[in-house]
């Protein structure tokens, strides 16, 4: 009973360390971008949201920001055209070297996006093409084209076969069927593709930041800030994409997740 | 369909629905990449790059102790970045799943992961804050007057190492979990039946069971290690180079692609010595 008990004790004391560890620096984020000071370390001095108003004042910092969403989106959104097409050819259609094709297209995945970046960066330069935010498009749909692909892929399952040869025997062509029957019957893992590989792109730094020039990306602007040292500004920034992207997963976790887990 | 005899049509058909994703990792991804490759044999000299065919570069990296201390460093921090995890993740995600009452599992869980959300160079930026001369962590020790000078912990290599834990801790606890609730509850039951204690329950059936998923983990997070450059160039600073932090002062300072490429290269070699690793070990685990 004893031993029971200190077992007990050892892990709850374990989960609180590691908690405290885990959210350590975040709590030490946000707390200080209220910091009514120049330095966002203690001692904390008072409340203040002036940095807040400082963010929100940065035509570069908001340029940013609307980059960042740009990028996010349409990449996404190629991402998971291309990779439903390609799932919809390989699951449904018997090619020749399909092995060979999947593996292709799962490639990048299995390469650092640093590598993916050089190599990309070395191509454009010798073509003498202009870096830009089409340019950064293109590195983020390599990187989430395999993860939108594999996604798509998995869940074209074959009991979906029989409804899509209904809609053909009864005159629909291909692209009828796909976009009016196979599309909404994979929505639920559609979107998830398309939300995670927004997360990635908002939050990806080394290809946005070698594949850009004049507009930069939001991780990339914040790289910049960096230079000037500890800034409570920083601190402002960060804490308001923390707080949007824990808002956009609960929204995630309690409308489209928890729907898809009651069906 | 189990089409053994495609018609041309159809055949054309699936060519055109694959072909847009086909292309366009051919052009963006392959060709770069080979471009790259080829790249690495061509030499600089002043502001030029030569096209002439040499290994050059790949025997600078090993004659010269800068580059190759790069590698040493970067396998040092990653073997230790990914051992550190393993350990402290395991016993998190064992508690959650086994202590933890299964109705605040998930919550538990959200929880231990939900600073993986910060953008990634914040959350770089957040362990400046605790960890340098001035930062939370000094600052405590230093009123609770336990050190009487400021501990030098940011701009060195234990600086990057907890950098690098905690993002990869958050990453094998939901790794590990979503193993550890996968086991069915009969093999605890059986091991119990012949006698086993908790201790042995857990040393002979649940660890040797979960082994998979931690060394898929592990593999994951060495490869997400080896290749980032945020998190040693915010962190550690320029004390102790990375393998990534050298490819881009070659990139910048330095004007030399062709050098950049070939470390790239020799960073990918060493990714897939850990994946061959990895992958044999495996095999030897299921056998």
């Amino acid at each position: 009973m004893l031993r029971r008990v200190f077992i007990g004790s050892v892990s709850w004391a374990y989960l609180a360390l590691v908690y405290a560890f885990i959210f350590l620096p975040v709590a030490v984020l946000v707390l200080f971008s209220f910091q009514d000071g120049r330095l966002p370390v203690p001692p904390f001095n008072g409340f203040s949201t002036q940095w807040y108003e400082a963010v929100f004042a940065d035509r570069k910092l908001m340029a940013a920001l609307g980059n960042s969403m740009l990028v996010a989106i349409s990449s996404s959104m190629v991402s998971c055209v291309l990779g439903f097409l390609a799932a919809y050819s390989l699951a449904r259609y018997k090619l020749p070297g399909s092995a060979l094709q999947r593996g292709l297209l799962i490639a990048p995945m299995t390469v650092s996006y640093l590598i993916i970046a050089l190599g990309l960066l070395a191509l454009l330069n010798a073509l003498h093409m202009p870096l830009s935010l089409l340019t950064v498009g293109i590195g983020h749909v390599v990187i989430n084209l395999p993860l939108c692909f594999a996604i798509i892929y998995a869940s074209m399952g074959d009991h979906q076969i029989n409804i899509e040869r209904a809609a053909r025997d009864l005159g629909a062509s291909d692209f009828k069927v796909m976009a009016l029957v196979t599309a909404p019957m994979l929505m639920p893992s559609i979107l998830a593709a398309f939300f995670l590989s927004v997360t990635f792109s908002w939050d990806e730094f080394i290809i946005a930041f070698l594949l850009s020039r004049f507009d930069v990306t939001l991780p990339v602007e914040i790289w910049s800030m960096l230079r000037s040292g500890l800034n409570p500004k920083t601190n402002a920034i960060g804490s308001l994409v923390f707080l949007a992207s824990v808002a956009l997963l609960l929204i995630l976790e309690f409308s489209l997740f928890g729907r898809t887990k009651k069906q | 369909m189990t089409a053994t005899t495609l018609e041309d049509a159809d055949r054309r058909k699936a060519w055109g629905f694959a072909a847009p994703a086909l292309l366009w990792t051919l052009a963006f991804f392959v060709v770069p990449f080979l471009f790259m490759a080829a790249m690495s044999l061509w030499k600089r000299e002043g502001r030029e790059i030569v096209r002439v065919w040499n290994l050059d570069n790949y025997l600078r990296f090993f004659s010269e102790s800068a580059l190759l201390q790069g590698l040493i460093n970067s396998l040092e921090i990653t073997v230790i970045v990914t051992v550190l995890s393993v350990l402290l993740a395991y016993p998190l995600a064992w508690i959650i799943a086994e202590r933890v009452p299964k109705r605040f599992q998930r919550m538990a869980l959200i929880l231990a992961i939900l600073p993986f959300w910060t953008s990634y160079v914040v959350r770089s930026y957040s362990w400046l804050l605790v960890l340098s001369k001035n930062g939370v962590i000094n600052q405590m020790l230093t009123s609770a007057g336990l050190i009487a000078e400021q501990l030098a912990i940011a701009s060195t290599r234990t600086a990057t190492v907890i950098g690098f834990v905690h993002f990869f801790v958050m990453l094998l606890t939901l790794t590990i979990y979503s193993n550890l609730i996968q086991l069915s509850p009969n093999y605890r039951r059986a091991a119990a039946d012949l006698g086993a204690n908790a201790f042995q329950t857990f040393w002979h059936v649940v660890l040797p069971l979960t082994l998979p998923g931690i060394m898929t983990g592990a593999f994951l997070t060495f490869v997400l290690c080896i290749g980032d450059y945020v998190t040693p160039q915010i962190l550690g600073g320029n004390n102790e180079l990375v393998l990534p932090q050298i490819i881009m002062l070659q990139l910048g300072r330095r004007a030399d692609f062709p050098m950049a490429a070939a470390l790239s290269i020799i960073l990918m070699l060493a990714v897939t010595v850990a994946y061959v690793l990895c992958a044999r070990w495996l095999k030897i685990e299921r056998a």
